[in-house]
């Protein structure tokens, strides 16, 4: 390492206007990336992380100015430096890897054509550039390399995307890489090759990267170092491994305690949540930033700014209690639910929902496109089935089936509590309508903006319950303070709630007519960890006191685990595996969950093997015949069933009590190969 | 989480809704295009409630003695060649032109909203119908639709032209709704709408109807600055209004000819009256984009 550091932020403070006021959304931060260092900035949403990478670059947005302090580009000062010279600056020293690949390239010109531009700013001749953005996609490991650059963006998948991004950022050789969320939009096995390139990209080109991600799991396996962001002052600055193992500043435990990890289960553990919610933008504090929320805050906190403490050598924390911190308190917070039809609690495990035989087709381009294949699955009372599988697997259709908002093909059957259910909506009764109802993965689009907490969920009652105006409002109180939420909220619009509370009100909307089943659509893939793990929490409550089953939908392995009693892993539209939260969990496992689970990034940085799955997601249009997933199996090769594997689709059949799988190889040679 | 901290929370999110909405009426206010817009057609519309009780002289007085005389301390915008005050015509014909061309915007926008929400949200075949109509109308001059439908009516009264550009106005309001209702219809609120059993009418006027509000209020106010002039014209082509009313658009078709005699003050004052009402309503719409982003 040597004595000058690559970049150095000195007591930055960066101001936003807006509506004509400055409000400060970076205090004081100071912190310095080391040659070929990597480091990683966490934090919940507007805690600032991106405005950071954003002032790194001196690429502010046009009401972002920075107010104090100096940023440092390999020991020279580049706080005030021109336009031009920024510029020149990016072209040929830092570069940036932005959260959305599909955004971050431009649609209307080819890749190849883009990536060689990047070579033809820094001089060299346009013929030059073509075989140099060529091998710069061999670098990324982009497989036919020359057919990718004739494409468009919208021609390449996420990954592949990313990918591209990648190699144009490292066109330039830049000794300083900032990666704002590269992986947070792709999937978990997607995120888990993009990081595998990052690492090995890193290894070969010695350069220092700034690495910012919500994901604290991620951030453990690809940082050397770590800063915790809140409210825009740096709480936090550690070795990677030891702030994850010795976390010293209350915001920081709060965190790694919220997150649902390896083996917790609803039966019998609850998450811990942080109180309150981050401060409004710009706001001015006297004391720690956190105070407001921190359960060890004495009037000291409040009063008096914090100074960085030194935990060990490599270790430092803003807060007068970092030796308590350990100690912290576990906070748990109790819903408080009268439910409407106690009879339910009663039945828990008894056959609630059967789906047999459901199948969609879509019409795509005159192609018929079958997303659901021959879906069957159970649901009893009072469990939670969860429904896990990578994009386009087909997670929500099924979850638009089930509720009719688009109607199977023939011979697909939907029978609640005995009662086969009509295709579509429109058909069904409004006691059916009533007894199934989902919460949405995004509430600001499935809360109507315009509307009142209390019009919403009122309405929902009237609707459904047939009481009149007054009742309907009772009701909706009643809900609505039973998900905690404040009567002083009732009459606000949903955009001025947190993503929390919108969700509350989701959630009470979703019990306004006494259901039997909800589905939860990624119902916290929106929300910041402390925030989800409250809900998770709910959610729970609410199952144990009104006996209510849930679908619960998500691509986060952790949350899943944690709240199903039954998991189905669906690919390509198919149910692949099915069983017990435990059974899938444990294994054996079929070699797509294997591959799922393996691509993980583990919170307690143990490190797994990763089981990789080769190639794409094929189209559904058109799949592969044999068993889908045989073209990209990892356990294929050498099992001594690859012919079978190629010609003939396996069905889901019984390997153990109560787990099911859809595969050739016999599950006493999958278990071998597994272990 | 404790109760006292839940109830300050929201105190907290009061203060804040409170807070926001001061920010913007502030930024509106300090915003000077829509201090100068809002001022000019504050002022035209005191006119056009006040006009009989602020104008000097009535709108039919003659004054023989003064006949095309220029602007002067007794006529402040000199006489016409009927020996009539120029500026009291002015003054009294803006009632007509402010009332016939908002009723007509307001006309042509709800029927337009009505149509695009529909579209919007049925799509498919009926879309497919009512968005090649709204081509079909559209691809004539809206003049020459006005002054067609004048003519085979056979009628000259305020209302028919109302009614006329109303009619006009309707495809241009249609396609704007239509386009935001399209984005709107995918969000999960309406299906959440349509899973606690309501009916489409519900759905498209209380559930989408309130957002997509500002586009359409920017529209009516595009539109409105567009009438005015429509309106104006078809009184200069005498086609919109009874003749002898005072109104801007026949005071100048009434005296153009006598600009040639360097009489230009009974022609110029209502054309700055038309022009400086248009610009005050555009001006306000360009504010409101700006303020509110849209």
């Amino acid at each position: 390492m040597s004595a000058v550091p690559t970049l150095e932020l000195r007591d930055l403070e960066v101001a936003y206007t807006v509506r004509g006021i400055d409000r400060e959304v970076l205090r004081s931060v100071s912190l310095s990336i080391a040659p070929g260092e990597a480091y990683g900035l966490v934090g919940e949403s507007g805690c600032g992380k991106s405005t950071a990478a954003f002032a790194a670059m001196r690429y502010l947005p046009r009401n972002g100015k920075i107010t104090g302090g100096s940023i440092l580009f390999e020991g020279k000062n580049v706080t005030d430096l021109s336009d031009d010279d920024v510029s020149a600056l990016r072209r040929s020293a830092i570069s940036m890897v932005y959260q959305n690949p599909a955004t971050a390239l431009n649609p209307t010109i080819r890749v190849g054509d883009q990536v060689a531009e990047v070579f033809q700013l820094s001089g060299v001749s346009k013929l030059d550039s073509f075989a140099m953005a060529q091998e710069a996609l061999v670098k990324v490991q982009i497989a036919d390399p020359a057919q990718v650059m004739r494409r468009y963006a919208h021609q390449l998948s996420g990954g592949m995307a990313q990918r591209v991004v990648i190699a144009m950022a490292l066109a330039s050789n830049p000794r300083l890489l900032v990666m704002d969320e590269p992986t947070t939009g792709l999937d978990a096995t997607v995120e888990a090759e993009v990081l595998d390139l990052v690492r090995d990209l890193r290894r070969e080109t010695g350069t220092a990267v700034l690495f910012i991600s919500h994901n604290l799991g991620v951030i453990r396996h690809m940082c050397d170092r770590v800063g915790v962001l809140y409210a825009g002052a740096l709480v936090e600055q550690g070795a990677t491994a030891e702030l994850f193992n010795n976390p010293s500043h209350p915001y920081t435990v709060g965190l790694l305690r919220c997150i649902p990890r390896g083996g917790l289960h609803k039966s019998t553990d609850r998450l811990d949540t942080i109180p309150g919610t981050p401060p409004a933008l710009g706001l001015h504090f006297d004391g720690c930033v956190y105070a407001e929320r921190c359960a060890l805050a004495d009037d000291k906190c409040r009063t008096q700014l914090p100074q960085m403490v030194t935990i060990s050598e490599s270790h430092v924390a803003r807060c007068f209690r970092s030796d308590k911190a350990g100690s912290l308190p576990h906070l748990v917070e109790q819903v408080d639910f009268a439910p409407q039809s106690a009879d339910k609690a009663t039945h828990v495990g008894e056959l609630l929902l059967e789906i047999s035989h459901l199948s969609k087709v879509f019409t795509q381009d005159g192609n018929k496109v079958r997303v659901i294949n021959d879906v069957s699955l159970t649901l009893g009372v009072g469990e939670t089935l969860g429904l896990v599988g990578e994009s386009g697997s087909g997670k929500t259709t099924i979850a638009k089936l089930l509720l009719g908002l688009v109607s199977p093909e023939e011979g697909g059957v939907v029978t609640l509590d005995g009662k086969g259910l009509a295709k579509t909506l429109n058909r069904r009764d409004v006691h059916d309508v009533g007894s199934m109802q989902i919460v949405f993965q995004n509430p600001d689009q499935a809360l109507n903006r315009r509307h009142s907490v209390t019009r919403i969920v009122s309405r929902a009652v009237e609707r459904l319950r047939s009481f009149n105006v007054k009742d309907s409002i009772n009701r909706a109180h009643e809900l609505l303070s039973g998900m905690r939420v404040d009567a002083t909220l009732h009459s606000a619009r949903p955009v001025q709630l947190s993503g929390g509370l919108k969700q509350r009100v989701a959630i009470s909307r979703a019990f306004a007519g006494s259901p039997q089943i909800v589905v939860c659509d990624e119902p916290t893939s929106a929300l910041d960890v402390s925030v989800q793990a409250a809900i998770l929490n709910l959610l729970v409550d609410l199952q144990k006191q009104d006996g209510v089953s849930f679908i619960f939908i998500s691509h986060d392995l952790g949350v899943v685990r944690y709240i199903s009693d039954r998991i189905a892993v669906l690919y390509l539209g198919r149910v692949v595996e099915f069983g017990t939260s435990q059974r899938v969990f444990n294994g054996p496992f079929h070699p797509y969950t294997e591959a799922l689970l393996s691509s993980v990034p583990n919170i307690d940085g143990s490190i797994r093997k990763r089981i990789p799955l080769t190639g794409v997601v094929p189209s559904p249009s058109n799949p592969p015949s044999g068993c889908v997933l045989n073209p990209r199996c990892p356990r294929k090769a050498g099992s001594g069933y690859e012919k079978l594997c190629e010609t003939e689709e396996p069905n889901l059949t019984e390997v153990e009590p109560g787990h099911f799988m859809r595969c050739h190889i016999p599950v006493a040679k999958l278990k071998q190969l597994q272990n | 989480m404790s109760d006292k901290k839940l109830s300050a929370l929201a105190e907290k999110s009061n203060a804040e809704r409170k807070q926001i909405r001061s920010e913007r009426m502030q930024l509106v206010l300090r915003n000077k295009t829509f201090l100068v817009g809002a001022s000019m057609l504050g002022f035209w519309v005191i006119m056009a409630i006040f006009g009989n009780l602020i104008a000097p002289r009535g709108a039919g007085d003659q004054d023989f003695e003064f006949v095309s005389v220029g602007p002067s301390l007794k006529y402040w915008f000199g006489t016409d060649a009927n020996g009539q005050d120029v500026l009291s015509r002015v003054i009294l014909g803006t009632r007509l032109i402010v009332v016939m061309s908002f009723t007509a915007t307001a006309l042509g926008t709800i029927a337009g909203t009505a149509l695009g929400l529909a579209a919007g949200y049925f799509k498919g075949k009926f879309d497919m119908i009512v968005m090649r109509l709204i081509e079909a109308i559209s691809a004539i001059p809206v003049l020459i639709i006005a002054l067609l439908a004048i003519a085979a009516l056979e009628g000259r009264s305020p209302t028919l032209t109302v009614i006329v550009i109303g009619f006009v106005f309707t495809p241009n309001i249609g396609r704007t709704v239509r386009a935001a209702v399209l984005g709107e219809s995918e969000l999960e609120y309406v299906a959440a709408a349509r899973l606690r059993t309501e009916r489409t009418p519900h759905i498209l006027f209380r559930e989408i109807l309130p957002n997509v509000l500002p586009p359409i209020i920017v529209e009516f106010t595009v539109r409105l600055g567009y009438a005015i002039f429509a309106i104006a014209t078809l009184s200069f082509l005498g086609a919109g209004v009874e003749y002898g009313s005072p109104n801007w658009g026949t005071q100048i078709a009434e005296n153009w000819g006598s600009i040639y005699s360097n009489v230009w003050w009974a022609t110029a004052f209502p054309a700055l009256a038309i022009a400086s009402l248009a610009v005050s309503v555009n001006l306000i719409s360009d504010s409101l984009l700006e303020v509110f982003e849209i």
